[in-house]
């Protein structure tokens, strides 16, 4: 701290200095870092709630039809191994350099995670309870979304946790096309060999997933509170 | 669209020379390669000898949390901007910015192998180790032939893993001017010449593909337990159990 305070010139960040760590960067650079903070925060929440989306309906759908789900847990497979700047740059002849690259590459990738987890999280609804519920006259939607869904929902949650924090990482990669987050700064960053920019953007990135997780897992608290009486 | 990426793939001028995309594979290969075999040199050890005496669990599974919230690309920012000349310099047929991809890549390799491999040597059933040591095995032998045969296919999903990770961290190094097959899709998108970014990422996506189809082929050969399984009937019937509880944990 003494480093910082004995720097009373706005210049540590300068090429001349380039300091990793200088107060002034963040002050001087203040939007420019909140607008990436933004920008990344939002791309992964879009991304991860249209993947949800459509991720559950899937997992429903294909539980129940064998050739589905061999497919689908195939084809999310293969998307998974795609890497993640050949994904977003596969996209550009139908998307065109825009945002919407990098969001629906990273739902597909989200979809990976989500759609297993959730076919897994419903397979391990124990088979009295469902048992139970149809013999307490529960139809086929009341079972799914009174009984199973909220049965499942520890695994669907570790798998939208795993997706998140995935995704927020991943997002930095979007800077390839100027949708990038936090990843922008760091690709400016590193063009410009300006190591207080990078270290900041870095540092953040790592505190989004940060966050992102430890909300989830309060969210999953709220859901679930039978887990928590238990234990 | 198309025709122009099928001209881009075919044009033999684009494979060739400095910044041709035969270069860049074969630094995208060196770089996978080599940093797989000192992961697995670092990482196998480490993991097998905590898994046989049963320590550092938490770290193990860990790693790979931690491992999964941070981003390559800030990874190969910083130690790019970090490294000052090394990070930037050309290291022979490895390419430019070589030193930081490896070390990059390399600690990209290890949460799934040191995770896997730990995972794998715990999941080998007491009983069977209880077994062993009441036929007079020891440390050294338990470990050679019960718990690693064992452990194997969790351990060989761990190294399938990796390389995938591997693979994928390497196309990104080209957003720090690295090397491999990235740059022709990052060169593509800085000229504004989409059939070379879509022809750029289709070589990335298809030997990503190749890739997998290889190793899991190769997971699948080395499997012991899937091996005695089709080589010897006799055997299956005493292994059958232990066998079911490795693979099945290994989804």
């Amino acid at each position: 701290m003494t480093l910082l305070a004995a720097d009373d010139s706005a210049a540590c960040y300068s090429l001349v200095e380039n300091r990793w760590i200088c107060g002034s960067y963040l002050s001087d650079y203040r939007s420019e870092i909140v607008d990436a903070t933004v920008q990344h925060v939002w791309i992964t929440l879009v991304a991860v709630t249209i993947g949800l989306l459509i991720a559950v309906p899937l997992a429903v759908f294909a539980r129940s039809h064998l050739s589905v789900e061999a497919s689908v847990l195939g084809s999310t497979t293969i998307l998974y191994t795609i890497p993640s700047l050949a994904m977003f740059a596969i996209l550009l002849p139908f998307t065109g350099i825009s945002v919407s690259a990098v969001i629906i590459g990273l739902v597909l990738y989200s979809l990976s995670i989500l759609v297993r987890n959730t076919i897994a999280g419903l397979r391990a609804v124990p088979a009295d309870a469902v048992e139970s519920a149809l013999g307490l006259g529960y139809g086929r939607a009341g079972l799914l979304l009174k009984i199973e869904l909220p049965l499942a929902l520890p695994v669907i949650m570790a798998g939208l946790r795993v997706a998140t924090v995935s995704t927020v990482a991943l997002t930095t990669v979007g800077a390839i096309l100027g949708f990038g987050g936090l990843g922008n700064l760091l690709y400016d960053g590193v063009q410009k060999d300006f190591k207080a920019q990078v270290l900041v953007a870095s540092v953040l990135c790592v505190a989004l997933a940060v966050v992102f997780d430890v909300l989830l897992v309060a969210v999953q608290r709220m859901l679930t509170p039978w887990a928590r009486a238990r234990t | 669209m198309l025709a122009d990426v099928w001209s881009y793939l075919t044009d033999g001028a684009n494979w060739s020379g400095a910044e041709g995309i035969a270069t860049y594979l074969l630094q995208q290969v060196l770089h996978t390669f080599t940093s797989l075999l000192i992961a697995l040199l670092i990482g196998l050890p480490v993991a097998l000898g905590l898994g046989h005496v049963g320590r550092g669990g938490v770290l193990a599974i860990n790693i790979s949390n931690v491992g999964r919230a941070i981003p390559t690309f800030a990874v190969l920012v910083l130690l790019s901007v970090g490294l000052e000349d090394l990070g930037t310099q050309e290291i022979g047929p490895y390419g430019r910015a070589a030193f930081p991809t490896l070390v990059a890549l390399i600690l990209f390799a290890l949460p799934p192998i040191v995770t896997n491999a730990y995972v794998g040597m715990r999941e080998v059933d007491r009983e069977i180790i209880e077994a062993a040591n009441g036929m007079g095995m020891r440390g050294w032998q338990v470990f050679r032939e019960v718990e690693l045969p064992l452990a194997l296919p969790l351990i060989l999903t761990g190294v399938r893993l990796a390389v995938v990770q591997v693979w994928a961290t390497a196309t990104i190094a080209a957003l720090v001017a690295g090397p491999g097959l990235g740059r022709i899709i990052t060169e593509g998108v800085a000229n504004k010449n989409t059939p070379q970014v879509v022809s750029g990422a289709l070589l990335v996506a298809v030997f990503a593909l190749i890739l997998e189809v290889v190793v899991v082929g190769l997971e699948r050969v080395l499997d012991p337990v899937r091996r005695a399984r089709r080589v010897s009937v006799r055997f299956v019937r005493s292994e059958r159990g232990p066998a079911d509880s490795a693979v099945g944990s290994s989804t």
